[in-house]
Parts: structure tokens; sequence; C-alpha cells
């Protein structure tokens, strides 16, 4: 597993029933492209995150495959309906097969 | 080993021409990457927005938001970098719109593509030119 | 825009001449106001302290930046240095060392350093200059008892930013006369020396040609007051001395050290020509 990866979501506490709500990830990657020469001019392998899902409950709000164009760091933005209370969960997939998860609950009024 | 002043501006014009190289014949890839999208379908304008900066400071942290309201993905290439594919957004049945933002690596001042496959199986298409400005210190 | 210029057509002044100004859109500062989260305004801009002979108005380096960049650090979301913040927390409550203490052993919350960063650099007790990373080290080695981090590594320069970010919107005001009297002096005579073959000093990008473009970059002020400062280019918190290695390595001269006595002066006296703007770290740059 990568170092010190670390997710950052941001997701309002509360929301209406059906409304549209704004999320923002972030999470701690180098994103090594596969680009880039060391000191020694031997090529630095690939090495980055290359899908991101989000789902509510069970259900699919994105699926994004990522590239090795992604910035360090990658930062996505997107909006979702949140038909009732429940949780958002958030996964990230590396290349060296490590899973990073984390859970962000919303309530609905 | 030496080199007279002569040979090395020579050589240095050779590995200046050898960088600028992989710049320019991406389009193959491009062109690849759109059919391997679309399954050669036709591509059309329109329905699919693509929002970039007109100059960007510095490659590495591009900021980028595609949005094709109705569209079930969306594939975001960078026609200049050595691999063009960028991301590809699939929207669930949970996405409030079909809208994405995110940052992004540009080699180079080229063209980013967005092509969106739409509910009914059509295509659509968008591109901006970044330019992406490099040298100077903060470069 | 309100300046005078410093006397002497400068190296730098002939580059920006010949290279030319592409983009006509740039000159000085643009008219932005920074206010991060809603809620915290930052001072950008404010009236030259009296020390400084031929700028007349001091702009933070976030005026210089285009609005995609400075997007970048108006919401602390956003901003991909907190992911670096976020680490340096964890790292504030951790164990380590023999002496079997975290840094919140002994300072509890972190919040007890807000007002330090925007007196930082100081004289220290025992006569020697001293800035932020001294103490860190100072703590970690006499206290904890464990190793000295380095300079610019990653561990060191989120704390710096994570203890700067208890001062963020403060005014800066780092004292330069007493003790600091000569550490000034001679962080000055720095800013003016040319170095390199390029012959360049500080001054002339950054006193006599900021708002002009040197090739592609929009020259700043060259104020310290957000860093450490994420910078795009690196995609890392970059600290204050790699900053003053990389401008110095640019003119092509040998630099100084990061963490040498040089460039704690030196950043004393740059410090000090960004008093009156606020404590702006984690920034971030181009």
């Amino acid at each position: 597993m990568a170092e010190g990866v670390k997710p950052r979501v941001k997701v309002p506490k509360t929301a209406t029933a059906g409304e549209a709500i704004t999320i923002k990830t972030l999470i701690s990657h180098q994103m090594e492209s596969g680009q880039r020469k060391d000191s020694d001019g031997n090529a630095i392998p690939r090495s980055i995150i290359n899908r991101f899902v989000v789902d509510f409950n069970g259900e699919n709000v994105l699926d994004v495959t990522l590239e090795p164009a992604i910035s360090t760091n990658p930062y996505f933005e997107f909006e979702a309906t949140v038909p009732e209370s429940g949780e958002f969960h958030f996964t990230w997939y590396d290349d060296d097969g490590s899973v990073y998860e984390t859970t962000e609950p919303i309530t609905v009024g | 080993m030496s080199f007279t002043r002569r040979q090395s501006l020579a050589l240095g014009l050779g590995t200046a021409a050898a960088v600028a190289l992989p710049f320019r014949p991406a389009l193959a890839a491009v062109e690849d990457d759109i059919a391997a999208f679309t399954g050669g379908a036709e591509v059309g304008s329109g329905g699919v927005t693509l929002t970039a900066p007109e100059i960007a400071e510095n490659g590495n942290t591009v900021p980028i938001e595609v949005s094709a309201p109705g569209a079930a993905s969306i594939l975001v290439l960078a026609a200049g970098n050595p691999n063009p594919g960028v991301a590809t957004f699939n929207f669930g049945p949970l996405a409030a719109s079909q809208t994405a933002s995110t940052r992004i690596r540009l080699a180079g001042t080229q063209d980013v593509v967005a092509i969106a496959k739409m509910a009914d199986g059509s295509f659509a298409s968008d591109r901006k030119e970044v330019k992406v400005t490099i040298g100077g210190c903060g470069g | 825009m309100n300046r005078m210029s410093a006397p002497g057509l400068s190296a730098a002044t002939a580059i920006a001449v010949v290279t030319g100004l592409a983009a006509p859109a740039f000159g000085g500062p643009d008219d932005d106001e920074l206010i991060i989260n809603g809620d915290t305004t930052i001072i950008t801009e404010a009236p030259a302290p009296d020390h400084m002979e031929y700028i007349s108005t001091i702009y933070s380096g976030w005026r210089f930046r285009t609005d995609e960049t400075q997007a970048l650090e108006e919401d602390d979301f956003d901003n991909p240095a907190m992911l670096a913040v976020d680490a340096a927390l964890e790292a504030f409550d951790t164990v380590e060392g023999d002496a079997g203490e975290s840094c919140a052993s002994c300072h509890g919350d972190v919040e007890s350093f807000a007002g330090l960063t925007a007196h930082m650099p100081k004289v220290g007790e025992d006569g020697n200059l001293v800035v932020m990373e001294d103490l860190i080290n100072e703590c970690r080695t006499d206290r904890m008892q464990t190793e000295a981090w380095k300079w610019s590594g990653d561990d060191m320069q989120s704390m710096v930013a994570l203890i700067g970010l208890q001062s963020r919107g403060m005014t800066m005001d780092v004292a330069i006369d007493g003790p600091a009297a000569p550490f000034w002096q001679q962080g000055k005579d720095m800013y003016y020396t040319r170095y390199g073959q390029l012959e360049l000093s500080c001054a002339n990008c950054h006193e006599d040609n900021w708002g002009n473009m040197i090739r592609a970059d929009h020259l700043s002020q060259g104020q310290i007051n957000g860093f450490p400062t994420y910078r795009l280019k690196q995609a890392k918190l970059i600290s204050k001395h790699n900053r003053f290695r990389g401008c110095i390595r640019d003119t092509r001269a040998e630099t100084f050290a990061e963490g040498s006595d040089e460039f704690r002066a030196l950043e004393l006296y740059v410090a000090s020509r960004g008093n009156g703007l606020s404590v702006e770290t984690p920034a971030v740059r181009q």
C-alpha cells in the first residue's frame, strides 16, 4: 500500500428528500505517471489510483476511471441526489491492489 | 569523450527535436481512444460542455469541468499528452447531474477533448485549447 | 499602480524587455479580495513598512496569480495543502522518541500556537536568530529525544504549515530592531547582492520588476507570508529556504544551504518586507 494515503470528503450533514447536493473529494496520492525518470535515468514505474466509485445506500452515483493525467492528490466534485437518509460510500482503487474506503452519513429531514 | 562546441550545439538541437516529437503524433492515439469509446459511431457537437482555463499557470494542476445533461458517461482526453487518456466519468442513477470537476496534467499547450455518450446511444464532443505556460522561475 | 523604481537598469529589466510582455492582461496585481472559507479575510495589500525605500504598497503573491490558482486557496477543502496539515495534526498527537512525549504532551491544543508565526523569525534567549523549523527540531531532539526532521521534508513543512495556520489572518509583525538588527541588516545586504552568472539580486526581480513577466512567469514581490506554500509545480508544500535556494540557483549561482545562517537572516529580512500583510500559510501558488 502506498504510504500515507488519506481521503478527505465533504458531504452536507443534512438534506431534503430528492435534493441535489454537492460532494467534494480529495485523496493524498502521488499519482506517479510512469513518464518520469529518477536521477539515474531509469523510468519510475506507474503507480496511480485507477478507479474511484461513489455509492449511496448501495446504489451508484459516480464511477470514474482515472489515467496518469489526473493530478497528484486526485480531486473530484460532483452532484448526488439523496432520496432518503443513509450513507455515502467512497472507494479508491490503487494500481498496487490497495483499496481506500471511507463513508459519510447524511440525514434527510 | 569530448565534444567541440559545434558538435555540442548539434547534439543539443537533436535532443530538442527528439524531446519535441512526442507532442506531435499523439493524434492517432486520440483517434484510437475515441473509436474505442464510441465504437466508431459518429460524434456530433452540442450537448456536452468542457470548461477549462484559457491559460494554465502550471500544467501539473489544471482544473476542468465536464457537463452533459442526460449523458451516461463522459470521456476526457488530452490530445497533446504522451498518453491522451485523462478520465472516464460514468454517471449512476443517483447522480443529480451529469457534471463533474477534477484537476489534470497537461504536458504543454494543447486541446483537451470531452466526448459524451448520451442516454440514446449518440455521441457529442467539445474541445478547448489550454495554453500551458512553461518557463520563468515559477514554470 | 503606485510604485517607485530602484535606480539602474538591471539585467532582469533587460530580460523582461527582450522577452516582451506577451499577455496584455497581466500588469500589476489584480483587484481580487481573498476571503478564505467565506469567513477569514486575508490582507493582501498594505502600505509598505517604513524601512522599505523603493516600494510604497506591498501585495501578497496571491494577487499575481490567475483566477484558477487563486480559487484553490479560497476554500480549505479545495486547498491540497490541507492534506499535509491533516497529516501534521496527527503527528502533533503522536508520541515519538525516548522521552515518550508528543507535541501535544507539552503544548496541548495546537491552537495554543495562535500568533507565534506572525512574529517569526525572532531572536532567541541565547542570542541566535531562530525560525520555526529550529523551534520544531529543538523540541524533537531535546524534549522528545527523537531525530530531527529534514528542513524541507514533508514532515517538517507540514508541521510548519499547521503551526502557521493557527495565525492565519493575523498581521505579520516581525521585530527588526534591538537584538534582531544585525541579522536584519545581514539579510538586507543579501537581498541587494547580485548573485550568480546572471548577476541578479532578489531586488532585481521582486523590487524592480514585480508585476512584469519574466518569460512566462508573472513576477510577484516575493513575499513569504504564504509559506510553506503548496506549489503546483512540485504538488507539495515548499519551504521558504527551498524557494530562496531555487531563486539563487536560477541566477546560476552556488546557493546557500537550507537551514544556513545566511538563509535565516534573509528570511527575517524578507518577512519584514511583509509586515502588514496577513499570515497566509498554507497558500497555493503556481
